[in-house]
């Protein structure tokens, strides 16, 4: 079971590495996580704050948009395109269960994200170690950024496979997992923060308001890296929410793995319903 | 039988009222090679997705290798080669037969030396994007041949080949079933089955309405061979008198006979002496037995 669970990983790692795919995505990560660093976090030194422990509270928003959206072009190919192609009534044909294929997809797709992340977002922080702006336990919040985005990630490979198993064609597929990231990373906050300043202290802000943001991935991605830095005075905005909370913020990144673990199931029992 | 390859009983499946496979049974042994005929949309990929699990029947039974379709020792035991394969353009030809290999549980090695059996030897280590189609048929042949599997099922192998490609990819299906497998393909490319497979089976909108050897269904269709006789110039008339039949056509007279009657009439021709000058015999093609046989069943239902 584990060594077709592997053969499927180890094709998806080749694919990224020989369409360029992961290079893209560690560019990309590399770049905006560079500018973040270089550019953005100037009144950094004022604050007597280590900078590093900065530039991961800007990466945690800047991963909140790229990660779901890397993930999300990573993964909703994964069934449907292979159904187009008509490899998927091949490798099905092969001794192998639904869900190890599934399994293997994510496992493959998951380190390729986390290999972008870690040199991507790695470059940023080795620069900043090796200019003597980084320290140590800079170097710890930096190491829970990336493995939580790996998190984050997770799920969102789970949607794009819920999306590609549920619609038969690339292209349906395609839009619904831009949809999804619309959706739930950009409008759902949008949503959220006009229901909040529409009615700043009724019951939505105490007792809806925390929850929703809890059971979004993104929103709980980001709530509990900002907690976790106890950076709230130096982004503000979302990140005071966390002092307010009427819950321990590592409820969070259980909400997050309890998410990425729901819609893996979601996508296994899907895959086993469809007839490739 | 016991000893069958793949075993289907009067399996039917339905799609929304419409019948896609009605009633169908048949029963392959090994070394068979075995075509499927019938028109776009008579069923033959649906058929192929029952017989390897995807599909579930709505009744009927099918035995492969004496397993469920789609069980484990089932899938073990076959192989399918899908219409129209678009492998990963960016993989060579060796990675992914190494790929299907692991799948399969094979040796990476012998899987390997299937690719000098398709021909695809020099290309092993070239990506897969740069194959023409011929290639990469041929690659997915290799990888259906991934641990000497007993039964092949191939859709449409030779579409879109030219006639060159399309006879290595006969003459490996017929390596692969002198080795015990039976072999089980769909084609509408019928003249390039004759003398290539051992047994036609025609499926005709979801009714197998023939199964048999091709010698056997010409016979049973009773077609008649025709016959092409050029006659000196102005020697047509007489000549059609004499056969006492045929149409007429400037320089040359056509007949149709029986197979029985054949020797007969040829002796008839011979002794025109003089009057003939060529004779051309037209035996019934299986384009021929084919049209009869999916007519005649329409024309009963």
């Amino acid at each position: 079971m584990v060594s077709r669970i592997l053969t499927i990983a180890a094709q998806e790692i080749r694919i990224g590495f020989r369409n360029r795919w992961i290079l893209l995505a560690t560019l990309i990560l590399a770049v905006f996580s560079l500018a973040l660093a270089l550019l953005g976090s100037a009144p950094a030194g004022t604050l007597g704050v280590d900078r590093l422990t900065i530039t991961v509270a800007s990466l945690a928003s800047l991963s909140v948009y790229l990660v779901p959206l890397i993930a999300l072009l990573l993964a909703f190919d994964a069934v449907c395109g292979e159904i187009e192609r008509g490899t998927l009534l091949m490798t099905f044909s092969c001794p192998i269960s639904r869900p190890e294929f599934l399994i293997g997809k994510a496992v493959g797709h998951t380190l390729v994200l986390t290999f972008a992340l870690v040199f991507g977002y790695g470059l940023t922080a080795g620069l900043l170690v090796a200019t003597g702006t980084g320290s140590l336990s800079g170097l710890v919040d930096f190491m829970r950024l990336i493995a939580t985005s790996v998190l984050l990630g997770l799920s969102f490979l789970a949607i794009g496979y819920v999306l590609s198993a549920l619609t038969r064609q690339a292209g349906t597929a395609a839009a619904a997992a831009i949809a999804a990231w619309l959706g739930l990373v950009v409008l759902y906050d949008l949503a959220l923060l006009g229901a909040l300043v529409a009615n700043p202290s009724g019951v939505f802000a105490a007792q809806v308001f925390p929850y929703a943001v809890l059971i979004n991935p993104a929103d709980a991605f980001r709530l509990f890296n900002l907690a976790a830095l106890g950076a709230n005075d130096l982004v503000g905005g979302m990140a005071g929410v966390a002092e307010t909370l009427p819950f321990d913020p590592a409820l969070a990144l259980a909400s997050l793995a309890i998410f990425a673990g729901l819609a893996l199931t979601v996508s296994a029992v899907l895959i086993r319903r469809i007839t490739p | 039988m016991t000893n069958s390859t793949l075993t289907v009983q009067s399996i039917t499946k339905r799609f929304k009222g419409q019948t896609a496979v009605d009633q169908v049974s048949f029963d392959l042994k090994p070394g068979e090679r075995v075509a499927l005929l019938g028109h776009n949309g008579a069923g033959k990929t649906t058929l192929f997705k029952m017989i390897l699990g995807f599909l579930k029947r709505d009744n009927g039974d099918i035995s492969v290798l004496g397993s469920m379709p789609g069980s484990s020792p089932a899938r073990q035991g076959t192989a399918y080669l899908p219409e129209s394969v678009v492998f990963p353009a960016a993989l060579t030809g060796e990675e992914i037969i190494r790929f299907y290999a692991r799948l399969k549980r094979q040796k990476a090695g012998r899987a390997l030396e299937l690719l000098e059996r398709v021909g695809l030897a020099e290309a092993s280590k070239r990506r897969v994007g740069t194959y023409s189609k011929g290639m990469r048929q041929r690659l997915g042949l290799a990888q259906a041949l991934i641990g000497t599997p007993q039964l092949v099922v191939l859709d449409e192998p030779t579409s879109g080949l030219d006639p060159i490609s399309r006879q290595n990819v006969y003459q490996l299906i017929g390596e692969i079933a002198q080795q015990g497998a039976t072999v089980l393909l769909s084609s509408h490319a019928l003249t390039e089955l004759e003398a290539r497979t051992d047994r036609i089976l025609i499926l005709s909108k979801g009714q197998l309405v023939a199964n048999d050897a091709l010698g056997s269904l010409r016979a049973q269709a009773g077609l008649p061979i025709r016959l092409k006789v050029w006659t000196k110039p102005g020697a047509a008339q007489e000549v059609a008198d004499q056969l006492g039949a045929g149409k007429m056509n400037g320089r040359s007279v056509e007949l149709d006979c029986g197979l029985d009657d054949k020797v007969r009439t040829l002796s008839a021709i011979s002794a025109l002496g003089p009057l003939v000058e060529d004779l051309d015999v037209h035996a019934p093609s299986l384009d021929d037995v084919y049209r009869h046989f999916s007519n005649t069943a329409h024309k009963g239902a």
